[in-house]
């Protein structure tokens, strides 16, 4: 069997580490994905296996998560009772996604878990990017300015409307019934791509969005109790294994939890159409830093003709920096809109005292 | 309502506490890596020593950013 390396915590990889980690972190406050989604890839840029970036992150997530939802419950946008009951299908998918990646790592080793999580997040990210960039450019054409009343689309107003005695749970999120057979898949899809690449959220976030027609902005926060409940579970399941390096997800944890912070204060000065943008966005980008590397991985396991090891390099810088491109983008847009947002704010509020000062 | 100012002591006490937790970390190095290979050798009497951590920190430097930005003056907007 194939040995599993942790990295070695050098001043550099440490340094490194805690700055992706706040950025992840501020992504993850603002769309509620649980930041993974660019940090899994950033951990296996450092060197990281594909087995152990999934494991670790799910360990530096879910205590994460429970601050983010904490801080997210206090704003009045988590759904508690929808993020229990799809948390609690979405551990059935955790176990499930868990075996089958150790089942890929004794089949092929190391490389195989970097080309299966890899592969995933391509396929994942090209699906539900598309779809929510499709979706927000089209919210803010019609973004009159105004704060519009919460609507669900049509296929979340037939999963209401349909009715099956004794399965039927009402949340508040949607202040609707919904029968439990509908989010038993979704949860179990959920947990099943949280123990592939670490990511729940990408399932979980748009199918409360447009199934079960949550609003977007309670979506992401209601995820952050199924990233809790799911992380844990599946952050034990690989501990059992040893694949949780914990000291590189507490340094993730360093930074990403000053961010998560900041992220989930953006989130209550921005419109829904602008976090479906910075999430479609960032999705495209990581697909591509993905899609850069995937020739590099099929190359060291021998499935295609052998790459100069020139062509090798570049994939890796060219995967590298692409990779930053949307960590720097995440954190420009959301800084941007907290900044804006707080000063908007602040004239607000300056004219109101005025007036009142007036009157 | 009005919250409760944010004291700057005690967001300094957890940064502290947050410091060194991290600082022990770095020093016990060696033997998180050792627990790590017992466990895949088969020992499974420490498998949870990571998720503990995970909570430990989390609850320390969790609490101590959260009130960090409080004191910095980074607060949500008020939505009625």
């Amino acid at each position: 069997m194939e040995m599993i390396n942790f990295i070695d915590l050098t001043w550099t990889n440490i340094t490194a580490l805690f700055l992706v980690g706040i950025v992840g972190g501020m992504v993850s406050g603002f769309i509620g994905s649980g930041g993974a989604f660019v940090l899994t890839p950033a951990m296996m840029s450092f060197g990281v296996p594909g087995i152990v970036a999934v494991a670790s992150n799910m360990a530096h997530k879910f205590p994460k998560a429970l601050v983010a939802s904490i801080k997210r419950h206090k704003f009045g946008q988590v759904d508690v009772k929808l993020g229990l009951v799809m948390g609690f299908f979405a551990e059935a998918g955790v176990l499930v996604g868990k075996n089958f990646m150790t089942d890929i790592r004794d089949s092929f080793g190391n490389v195989g878990t970097d080309l299966y999580v890899s592969a995933v997040f391509v396929v994942v990210l090209a699906i539900v990017g598309g779809f929510v960039l499709r979706d927000a450019i089209r919210s803010r054409k019609s973004d009159t300015g105004e704060e519009k009343e919460h609507e669900a689309g049509k296929l979340a107003k037939w999963v209401q409307s349909i009715n099956i005695p004794g399965t039927m749970v009402y949340f508040p999120s949607i202040k609707a019934k919904v029968s439990v057979l509908f989010i038993i898949p979704l949860g179990f899809a959920t947990g099943l791509l949280a123990a592939s690449i670490a990511v729940g959220g990408f399932i979980g976030v748009p199918a409360m969005i447009y199934v079960l027609g949550v609003p977007a902005i309670m979506a992401t926060a209601t995820e952050l109790v199924v990233a809790f409940v799911m992380g844990m579970g599946g952050s034990m399941l690989y501990a059992w294994d040893g694949f949780v390096d914990i000291r590189l997800a507490m340094i993730i944890l360093a930074g990403s939890l000053f961010g998560v912070q900041v992220g989930a204060i953006g989130t209550t000065y921005v419109k829904e159409h602008t976090v479906k943008m910075v999430m479609g966005m960032i999705m495209i980008i990581v697909l591509l830093s993905r899609l850069i590397k995937l020739p590099v991985y099929l190359d060291q396991m021998n499935w295609i003709a052998p790459l100069s090891a020139n062509m090798t390099s570049m994939l890796d810088t060219s995967s590298f920096v692409t990779l930053i491109l949307a960590l720097v983008a995440g954190a420009v847009i959301i800084l941007g809109s907290l900044f804006k947002g707080m000063a908007e704010h602040k004239r607000r509020h300056a004219v109101f005292v005025e007036k009142g000062v007036t009157d | 309502m009005s919250e409760k100012p944010t004291s700057v002591i005690s967001v300094a006490i957890l940064g502290i506490v947050s410091c060194v937790l991290y600082w022990l970390l770095y020093q016990y190095n060696d033997a998180i890596l050792n627990i790590a290979q017992e466990v895949r050798n088969g020992d499974k009497t420490l498998f949870l020593v990571p998720i503990l951590i995970a909570f430990v920190f989390s609850y320390v430097h969790g609490a101590f950013t959260g009130r960090f930005w409080d004191v910095l003056g980074f607060k949500a907007a008020q939505k009625k």
